[in-house]
């Protein structure tokens, strides 16, 4: 099982039935392969779709529906599209029970950026600052390092996406809870020692005395 | 009112270099493909586009970005285009970036009359640098002014004779919300049908908002 994998099924333990669940761009898109069967979580597409499962069988394609990374998909039955206005609206009105968003860094207040690193790369922000202002909870999937260098930081150099402290961050190595006190190890993955994690991380853990294994699956 | 239906060539002679233009889209889906297209053979210059995003560099407002029609971008999102990267990184693009609700909001409010939004989004970023922020019941809010247009290129599915419009699935997305925010709204249609084959409950632009019908292709 590679690192995405882990994440995804991990944050897929998230997931409750009757949810209004956004998925970000690129990793977080890959937690929809793993809703449990029989659950019913609806997905909403930011660009003006609610209930869609990717992609089309092939030569059924339609181009007028697509998800917010552009790839083509299908809609269930049950489906409603709408306009940007009203996608926003669902968003930063507080409809959404969880947002899964990538981040570039997370710092010790739980804070998140994942739009630009200046001078080299800005792709923009696109829905990821009314996702994070308005979804009830907000889950980082990402991995845990980036070339080397820790992802979870003390404090962000790079442009917040907002201020608002994330809810859970969920990497190949652990799952971490930022809270009132700081960021609080609440799992580690299969494997993974809790030395391995620390050494992982730019920022102070607060490290519980035992430290449960990552679930990847339902009981 | 009854519109008579105009090519998309004649329509692009109605924009102007320099003029301030919003076009429909998501990463080029619901776009107004043929519309873009005649700006581009038009050789239009200088001009500012406001949307969701530049697409990819063949595709949508992109293809405006690669032919070198556009001096600046009002969107949420680039980094499906390289070369609006690159352009911006040699200072020959300007690039405002929105949050997308925000600018779907910024967008509605100029159409509806409103003096601005006050919305949390952005709030504690450089999103905010300049703008007012007032606190409501202890929450905090940007105030975000109306953004306008002179034109707006939108894409529907069908058109009557009016400009009712409708919309298809995920290619609704700006369409709907610029066609009130505009001096003047040009529309492509996939479809043209009689006035009366859309039903009222089915319009979801009205058409004493579209100045323009782009005719069938020929």
């Amino acid at each position: 099982m590679d690192a995405k994998e882990i994440i995804a099924r991990r944050v897929a333990l998230e997931l409750r039935d009757g949810m209004l669940v956004n998925l970000g761009i690129g990793l977080p898109t890959l937690v929809a392969r793993f809703i449990p069967p029989g659950m019913s979580v609806a997905m909403q597409s930011e660009n003006g779709l609610i209930g869609f499962s990717a992609p089309p069988p092939e030569g059924m394609e339609n181009r007028d529906l697509i998800d917010a990374s552009g790839g083509l998909i299908m809609s269930l039955p049950g489906a409603a599209s709408f306009d940007s206005a009203t996608s926003f609206a669902l968003i930063r009105g507080g409809h959404v029970d969880m947002a899964v968003l990538g981040a570039l860094q997370i710092d010790a207040a739980g804070r998140l950026a994942s739009w630009m690193i200046p001078g080299k790369f800005t792709p923009g922000m696109g829905g990821a600052m009314d996702l994070v202002a308005g979804a009830k909870r907000v889950i980082i999937a990402m991995q845990h390092v980036a070339k080397g260098e820790p992802k979870i930081v003390e404090s962000l150099t790079l442009p917040p996406t907002a201020t608002r402290r994330v809810s859970l961050i969920v990497t190949e190595l652990a799952v971490i809870e930022p809270t009132d006190e700081g960021l609080a190890l609440r799992e580690r993955a299969p494997g993974v020692s809790v030395a391995d994690i620390v050494a992982s991380t730019g920022a102070r853990l607060i490290v519980p005395e035992v430290t449960p294994e990552m679930p990847l699956c339902r009981d | 009112m009854r519109k008579s239906a105009i090519t998309a060539e004649a329509a692009a002679q109605l924009v102007p270099d320099g003029a301030r233009v919003m076009i429909g889209g998501f990463l080029g889906v619901g776009s107004p493909d043929r519309l873009i297209d005649a700006l581009v053979a038009r050789g239009a210059r200088a001009l500012t586009i406001i949307g969701n995003d530049t697409a990819y560099p063949t595709v949508g407002v992109g293809r405006l970005i690669e032919a070198g029609c556009v001096a600046r971008v009002e969107v949420s999102h680039i980094g499906t285009n390289p070369t609006t990267q690159r352009l911006m990184s040699a200072g020959a693009i300007d690039v405002e970036l929105i949050p997308q609700g925000t600018l779907a909001e910024r967008i509605r409010a100029a159409g509806s009359g409103l003096g601005g939004v006050l919305t949390p989004t952005g709030v504690g970023t450089v999103v905010a640098q300049d703008k007012q922020v007032i606190e409501i019941d202890g929450a905090s809010f940007l105030i975000e002014k109306p953004l306008r247009a002179d034109f707006a290129l939108l894409r529907a599915h069908e058109a009557d004779y009016y400009g009712n419009l409708t919309y298809r699935l995920t290619a609704a997305n700006f369409n709907p919300v610029m066609a009130f925010a505009a001096d003047c709204v040009i529309v492509e249609p996939d479809e043209i049908v009689p006035v009366g084959v859309i039903p009222p409950d089915a319009v979801r632009t009205p058409g004493v908002l579209v100045t323009h019908i782009v005719g069938r292709a020929r």
